[in-house]
């Protein structure tokens, strides 16, 4: 199934198949993800739904034997193509991860490591950076009195946050968010779900969950994924009310996965 | 029922007891060998040790030109052994991780951290001292060198492996180039941990004497000229400790506790290191 969401997507996903080694794990993909809004992935373990994550930032291609086939359009541009540059393309596409990650740093060098990759500013554009992200990420009033404290000093909801500002920090236009929330409590999902709904007004978001409540919540389009193939993708509301396959519908009434 | 549960209650106790018996006996042994280099060694301990250079036989003396002589060559050992093995086990753990090759090195690289030492002095002999056509500091240095370097290799190799994979990914994900993935974020992570490597190898050539017997011999002068045969505290302690004067032996008493001390804090602070990698 294909689907169709707004008039300009941000990427169109066409006959995409992806293989690590000889296992198919993606089978011919096609789905349009739309221009700041958030599309949600769901489906049981081992669906494909992180897989398909992946390719959006070519993450895939630190390892040697995972090939993805097909074509991934990103405002039009192929990023499957040989000759993309995939420092650049993940300056575009950020990605957070489902273990928050801070690396070995005080929190303000967490933010503006990734933001001298791409830039080079003064010392006072770069504070001004790092408020910013760390506000976007409502993480600010928390951390401003301890920046130069290691980031891994935080809470998990904390660094999972720090890890968003990190993200945001380098200006992306999309956001790719892997599980963000499933390593952390209830008041730390809600305060992450909180920000999606914040950041969407920005971004173009693209989270994979395996809590559907926190689909529905989230996301304005949502795609259900069983066995590497897409199976059902449109509107939220009309996925979680209406389904008209019944796969996804067995899935969402909890039947299976 | 009740049977087997006090016949695991049984092998607990009979197993911790054992646990505990074959520890304090290593713990034995340990212990008698400090206080034997403590009570034979202290009564020669004093500042002449430091400021004054090994005497003839029933003269006073020190050992100062063997403590300096062994800092310069484990300072040789560390500037040429470190380098080399901290990128050797970047190479390792960062790029060669699951290839055949990164096996193989890691192969070698076991069998030099087993290799009898006298060997790798013997090699050296061959290399270098017979090349340049005499003992010196520099051959010395350099066979210290080959004893740290294995040591060096696994333990970069071990804690840079230690680093979770997500948190280079996440890196990467920002958009960052492998070599400053590495520079600034796994070399961070792995930071202490490599430095205790380094320094517990450290503590492993300052008590090499096969090594040093056939490189840098030994000198009962003052000298740092490292194309020059030098006085080390190994081969000294081995030679005073042989010989048949009083004075000789207690130098050399002196200069075994002295060398465990150092040794000794060198084990402690490397441990307060990790310690403090893990808060």
């Amino acid at each position: 199934m294909s689907g169709t969401a707004s008039p300009e997507p941000k990427i169109s996903v066409r006959n995409l198949n992806f293989h690590y080694g000889k296992f198919h794990a993606l089978k011919d993909i096609n789905l349009d993800i739309a221009t700041r809004e958030v599309t949600a992935f769901i489906g049981p373990s081992g669906c494909g739904k992180s897989t398909l994550l992946r390719v959006f930032n070519r993450m895939y291609a630190l390892y040697p034997n995972q090939v993805a086939t097909g074509e991934v359009l990103l405002d039009k541009q192929n990023i499957l193509d040989r000759r993309q540059d995939l420092h650049r393309l993940r300056s575009r596409v950020g990605m957070v991860f489902q273990k928050p990650t801070p690396f070995p740093m005080t929190i303000y060098e967490n933010i503006a490591f990734g933001v001298r990759l791409h830039e080079h500013m003064g010392k006072g554009a770069m504070d001004d950076r790092v408020e910013a992200a760390l506000r976007q990420a409502a993480l600010w009033d928390e951390v401003k009195d301890k920046l130069r404290q290691s980031g891994m000093r935080l809470s998990g909801g904390q660094q999972q946050r720090l890890c968003i500002a990190r993200a945001i920090a380098v200006k992306p236009e999309v956001l790719l968010l892997d599980e963000p929330a499933s390593a952390l409590d209830p008041i730390s999902t809600l305060k992450i779900e909180e920000l999606i709904y914040e950041l969407r007004q920005n971004y173009t978001i693209v989270i994979v969950t395996h809590n559907m409540q926190q689909a529905a919540r989230v996301s304005d389009y949502t795609a259900f994924m069983y066995l590497g193939e897409m199976v059902e993708f449109g509107d939220t509301n009309a996925i979680f009310t209406n389904p008209s396959q019944k796969q996804t519908e067995d899935y969402i009434t909890g039947r299976y996965g | 029922m009740d049977l087997r549960y006090l016949r695991r209650r049984v092998t607990n106790v009979f197993n911790l007891g054992m646990a505990v018996l074959t520890t304090l006996l290593g713990l034995f042994w340990l212990f008698w060998i400090l206080y034997t280099t403590a009570r034979y060694g202290y009564h020669s301990l004093g500042l002449r040790l430091f400021t004054q250079d090994t005497p003839p036989p029933g003269a006073p003396g020190g050992l100062r030109n063997a403590f300096v002589g062994s800092l310069i060559m484990i300072g040789v050992g560390i500037v040429v052994g470190t380098p080399i093995g901290v990128l050797a086990g970047t190479y390792l753990a960062e790029f060669a991780g699951r290839k055949r090759i990164g096996e193989i090195v890691r192969f070698f690289n076991d069998i030099l951290l087993s290799a009898p030492s006298i060997v790798l002095g013997l090699f050296v002999y061959s290399a270098v001292v017979t090349t340049m056509g005499n003992f010196s500091g520099l051959a010395g240095g350099l066979a210290l060198a080959i004893v740290l370097l294995p040591v060096v290799v696994r333990t970069t190799d071990e804690m840079l492996r230690l680093v979770p994979s997500t948190m280079r990914e996440a890196a990467m994900a920002l958009g960052s180039p492998y070599w400053r993935v590495v520079l600034q974020v796994t070399y961070r992570a792995a930071r202490s941990g490599i430095l205790t490597g380094v320094l517990l190898g450290v503590a492993r050539i300052s008590g090499e004497t096969a090594p040093l017997l056939f490189t840098a011999l030994n000198d009962q002068f003052w000298s740092t000229n490292l194309a020059r045969p030098m006085a080390n505290v190994p081969v000294t302690i081995f030679q005073f400790a042989m010989s048949p004067y009083s004075g000789w032996q207690h130098l050399a008493w002196a200069g075994a506790l002295v060398a465990t001390l150092a040794v000794l804090g060198l084990s402690i602070f490397s441990r307060f290191l990790i310690r403090q990698r893990n808060n």
